[in-house]
């Protein structure tokens, strides 16, 4: 016991927390630094580039985010020297990895309120939003039912009400299930304020590794799940497998130094944002932006180019990356459900790309994006048929189309 | 009869206009080497892009596609007296494929006539610019009618 004990804190102090905040966290860090330029190269066709090819500017942080430094630093330890399986009981290696594990799930567990008894690990949100969903099945009374909404949505950055949400279910005694990939460690959350009883949270998506995540289920009042995969037991019964240690410490560390960097980047993102949007606007016109302002979270930026096609503009801003639609429904040729869904035309629903702005996004970056996207917007206009319609003043809405 | 002769060019037109197939969403954010080169060539040197006086009544105008599903091509062919295409031009809303391959129209019609440009078909021209399969299945839309027979007045 003591033997155990001892190891535990000794564990605690080797792996030391994410550096303490210094007062321009973010500012210094150039994660590309060798690899982009405001102007970058093509890459080459070959299979080997060369170590001097140059990268595309990266505004696509809804699809995935870079590892936050301070998360690999957490991370690397668990991946070279404590490599001990967390559910040994009999020995260091095991103590020590169960130590970082419960420490990550503290740290996941402040950034939203809730406890760590609360917190399972999983593969990811997509696994979460299973394990909540087949919850459904599992529910005690016969006319439970569940509510699942998303936090922020991923194609247009729109925020749901979600507080008022969970007053509702709350009061009608309804289960709220919130798929929070997009908005943890973003936006302020909190499970007990907002009435949540289950969230899904993803890793990857706030600049943690991929392959990890958690699912957030509530003890008071008690919502049963029924696990997806049995095995050993692991994570009370609720999610059996053994849990990767270096994952869910990255999750941790990078939990935790969102929760420390929340208020900076939204105020640095929320500029950025501004700028990219107000530069694009002032420059073209027939430009809309998707979603409704307000509710908005301002990382996600979604904008139709009227009279241009999405994919082309994005052959065209080869040195961007960016999405057009979600990547989710990537074998669908059909345009955004999304932007389908909040009732834009099907034509500017073509046109819509979607711009990420991040953490370690640049104002640079920003300039030259929105620069590029003027610069290519005006070819490819120069380029549609629609465009030359429109300009000798032809209304599209009348003309009747061909069959497609 | 000059009427009808424009009428014969138009569809002409039309039936020149070769539909390609959307890039599916995955591959957006893939860096510019998922577009072949032949491809993004036709965007970044265009040519033919522009214009014809369309009320001139040696060019055909064509217009096919609809802006909801994301393409929409203008084909023009300028003709001389013996059926021969002299000149052409395309505009195109739609992907970059879209771009390439009515660009590539343009080029390869010039210079024939237009009984020998019908024979174009949709396949040969993803073959040249190396489309991948996915991007022939609006190839089921192809606009070679059959019953098309172009005699020109002159």
């Amino acid at each position: 016991m003591l033997l155990r004990a001892a190891w535990r804190r000794a564990a605690l102090a080797a792996t030391a927390a994410p550096g303490p905040r210094s007062a321009a966290p973010t500012q210094g860090l150039r994660l590309r630094v060798a690899d982009h330029a405001p102007q970058s190269a093509v890459p080459s066709d070959t299979a080997a580039a060369p170590e001097s090819v140059l990268r595309p500017l990266y505004m696509d942080v809804q699809a995935t985010t870079p590892l936050d430094p301070r998360v690999l630093d957490a991370m690397l330890p668990y991946l070279v020297n404590y490599y001990g399986n967390p559910h040994s009981r009999t020995h260091a290696y095991g103590w020590e990895s169960e130590a970082a594990m419960e420490r990550a799930r503290q740290q996941v567990a402040s950034l939203i309120g809730a406890d760590p008894r609360e917190i399972i690990f999983t593969s990811g949100a997509t696994e979460s939003n299973n394990i909540a969903i087949k919850e459904l099945e599992a529910a005690i009374q016969p006319d439970t039912s569940l509510v699942s909404v998303m936090t922020v949505n991923n194609e247009i950055g729109v925020k749901q009400p979600i507080a008022e949400i969970g007053q509702i279910c709350s009061s009608r005694k309804v289960y709220f299930h919130t798929d929070a990939a997009q908005a943890v460690g973003k936006i302020p959350l909190d499970v007990n304020d907002m009435k949540i009883d289950l969230m899904s949270i993803s890793g990857h998506k706030i600049y943690g590794p991929k392959g990890v995540g958690a699912i957030y289920i509530r003890r008071r009042p008690r919502v049963r799940v029924e696990a997806l995969q049995s095995g050993g037991g692991q994570e009370r019964g609720m999610r059996s497998g053994t849990v990767p240690t270096p994952l869910v410490v990255g999750l941790g560390a990078a939990c935790e130094v969102a929760q420390q960097e929340m208020e900076y980047d939204h105020k640095r993102i929320s500029k950025l944002s501004e700028r990219l949007i107000q530069k694009i606007m002032k420059s073209l016109p027939d430009v809309v932006m998707n979603g409704d302002p307000e509710h908005h979270y301002p990382g996600c930026v979604n904008l139709s180019f009227a009279y241009v096609e999405g994919e082309s503009l994005l052959m065209a801003l080869k040195d961007v990356a960016l999405s057009s639609g979600s990547a989710c429904t990537s074998a669908s040729l059909e345009p955004s459900y999304v932007l389908r869904a909040i009732g834009t035309d099907e034509d500017l629903a073509h046109s819509s790309v979607r711009f990420g702005i991040g953490r370690f996004t640049t104002e640079e970056e920003v300039d030259y994006t929105a620069e590029k996207c003027i610069q290519h917007v005006k070819r490819l206009r120069e380029m549609s048929p629609l465009w030359e319609m429109v300009q000798d003043g032809i209304d599209l809405k009348s003309i009747k189309w061909t069959q497609h | 009869m000059a009427a009808a002769g424009a009428g014969r060019l138009r569809r002409a037109a039309s039936a020149l206009l070769l539909r390609s197939p959307r890039l599916p969403v995955r591959e957006l954010s893939a860096p510019a080497r998922l577009y072949h080169k032949k491809v993004v060539d036709h965007y970044e040197n265009p040519r033919n892009v522009g214009s014809l006086d369309k009320t001139s009544k040696n060019v055909g105008t064509g217009l096919v596609g609809a802006p909801a599903c994301g393409d929409v091509m203008k084909l023009q062919i300028q003709v001389d007296e013996k059926g021969k295409i002299v000149d052409a031009r395309f505009k195109t809303f739609g992907c970059g494929s879209a771009i390439a391959s009515s660009s590539l129209a343009t080029e390869w019609v010039k210079g024939k006539t237009v009984e020998e440009a019908l024979t174009i078909k949709n396949t040969d021209i993803a073959k040249e610019l190396c489309l991948p399969p996915v991007k022939l299945h609006c190839s089921k839309s192809m606009l070679f009618p059959a019953e098309e027979k172009t005699q020109l007045s002159p």
